[in-house]
């Protein structure tokens, strides 16, 4: 099963867990299968129409799906998959 | 970069950049370039702080710092620039004092203002390297814009409670390629409220000196040409885990300010591409000093916080807790037929509580606590603990 590691700002929303091991493969279905098992995910993760918000990078392994296939990148079961939301935080 | 090879060193300064000069790959040259340099670091907070000081120390010949913020006792958490003798005072002057005191052979460049649409270029045209260490989105994306317009590289760094990011954006190799920026790697904020800033989430205080000391680094390469600086690439660390990793980004050809097709040819105005100017719902108010009229009176109304149960647990007014996340599922336990007055820290969350409940559940008797427990306190019971 591939792994999905989950950033510190949306680990509320999955009992605090860092690290899921989910089976799919693909991307779409991961975050598909993801967003059932923690609904609180998927506003977070996914726009009205269902896509990946822009400010939500999914790497794979270390590349971003944008480069690859999308959200239909093939994921195998030894693959790393990055969740890495935007943060602004530094100054104050 | 400024003509380097003419760059003169003094005994003294010599002496001060010895363990520098005898690395090999290092040497004199690249000290002189350090000293030819000018950096403009933006924020002198949690990042700004190991940022100005390391790279203060390490020789950069003109340090611009910009911030419009004053010395807060709760930045001493993370911020090493300044002590308790400076609460109060502006940040750019304490750093300054600072900074004199560790190199009195470096110059720095005082900017006691927010940087803004209206003065971003003028001010960064006169540094090679921008450091942004800032705290909101919009400066995001405006420092960005400004680097990217001046051409000039942009060493970024970001934290948030126990990670943190890094790269160096808007970099021209040696060859002339210029690599991603800012607005490759998220090509839009999140909308205000989704992600909270480390004023409302918190942020762990070591962490901005991990992560700012990754920054001085890079800068440090970016100027001096020794290493591979972290263009193209993307580090996030993760303090909980031990965790980092490395990942590819690339530009991107719909990236709206230097893809194939750009739109934004000037800067733009940054709170309105963040949301931060849409028009919410507003909800019904109540000032603190009229909720404790209501308390005084002994009218009939309930009180709900829908802070996290820590923040409960630092300083509460008698409020049923139900923390934001977990309102609709409770919403039976909020009544109807009284006043319900909800709070949080700072009145954004309970503002959120209020539309959601008023849209899910149909309320029409919610008031929400202008600026929060924080503003209760300074106005009705100061001896409560702020935090």
């Amino acid at each position: 099963m591939a792994t999905v590691i989950i950033p510190t700002p949306l680990r509320k929303f999955t009992n605090n867990t860092a690290k899921l091991e989910i089976q799919a493969d693909t991307i779409e279905k991961t975050v598909s299968e993801l967003t059932h098992n923690f609904p609180d995910l998927k506003k977070h993760l996914l726009d009205e129409k269902g896509q990946i918000r822009s400010f939500v990078n999914i790497f794979v392994g270390n590349d971003d799906i944008r480069n690859l296939q999308q959200e239909k990148t093939h994921v195998k079961p030894d693959t790393i998959i990055s969740i890495v939301p935007a943060i602004a935080g530094g100054s104050r | 970069m400024s003509a380097h090879s003419t760059i003169q060193f003094s005994k003294e300064e010599l002496a001060r950049y010895n363990r520098h000069i005898i690395i090999p790959d290092f040497g004199l040259e690249a000290q002189q370039k350090l000293k030819a340099a000018k950096v403009l670091v933006v924020g002198s907070g949690g990042l700004g702080s190991p940022v100005l000081l390391y790279l203060a120390a390490a020789g950069i010949g003109t340090i611009g710092i910009i911030d419009f913020d004053v010395v807060d006792d709760s930045n001493l958490q993370r911020q090493v620039l300044f002590g308790v003798e400076e609460i109060g005072k502006p940040k750019v002057e304490a750093a300054k004092r600072r900074l004199e005191a560790l190199n009195p052979h470096i110059e720095l460049v005082l900017y006691n203002t927010q940087l803004t649409s209206a003065n971003a270029l003028d001010i960064i045209k006169d540094y090679d390297i921008v450091a942004d260490g800032t705290d909101n989105f919009p400066t995001r994306y405006l420092v960005n814009d400004a680097s990217v317009l001046l051409d000039k590289p942009n060493v970024y760094a970001s934290i948030f409670q126990f990670e943190g990011q890094v790269s160096v954006f808007n970099y021209r190799n040696a060859k002339g390629e210029l690599g991603p920026n800012y607005r490759d790697l998220y090509p839009t904020p999140p909308p205000p409220g989704l992600v909270p800033s480390c004023a409302e989430g918190g942020v762990l205080g070591v962490l901005p000196g991990i992560i700012g000391s990754l920054q001085a680094l890079e800068v440090i390469k970016v100027v001096t040409g020794v290493g591979e600086p972290l263009s193209g690439r993307f580090y996030i660390f993760d303090a909980l885990n031990f965790e980092s990793r490395t990942f590819n980004i690339s530009r991107r050809a719909d990236n709206p300010i230097n893809g194939d097709n750009p739109t934004i040819r000037q800067l733009i105005d940054y709170e309105q591409f963040c949301g931060m100017k849409a028009v919410e719902r507003p909800v019904k108010e109540i000032t603190p000093k009229e909720l404790y009229d209501w308390q005084v009176k002994g009218e009939p109304f309930q009180l709900i916080d829908v802070r996290e149960p820590h923040e409960f647990e630092i300083v509460n007014i008698g409020a049923e807790l139900i923390p934001l996340a977990t309102v609709a599922d409770n919403a039976g336990r909020i009544s109807k037929d009284i006043n319900v007055v909800v709070h949080c820290k700072m009145g954004g969350r309970s503002a959120k509580a209020i539309r959601e409940l008023e849209e899910k559940f149909g309320f029409r008797n919610l008031y929400n606590l202008k600026g929060g427990i924080l503003a209760y306190i300074d106005e009705v019971q100061p001896e409560l603990n702020r935090y």
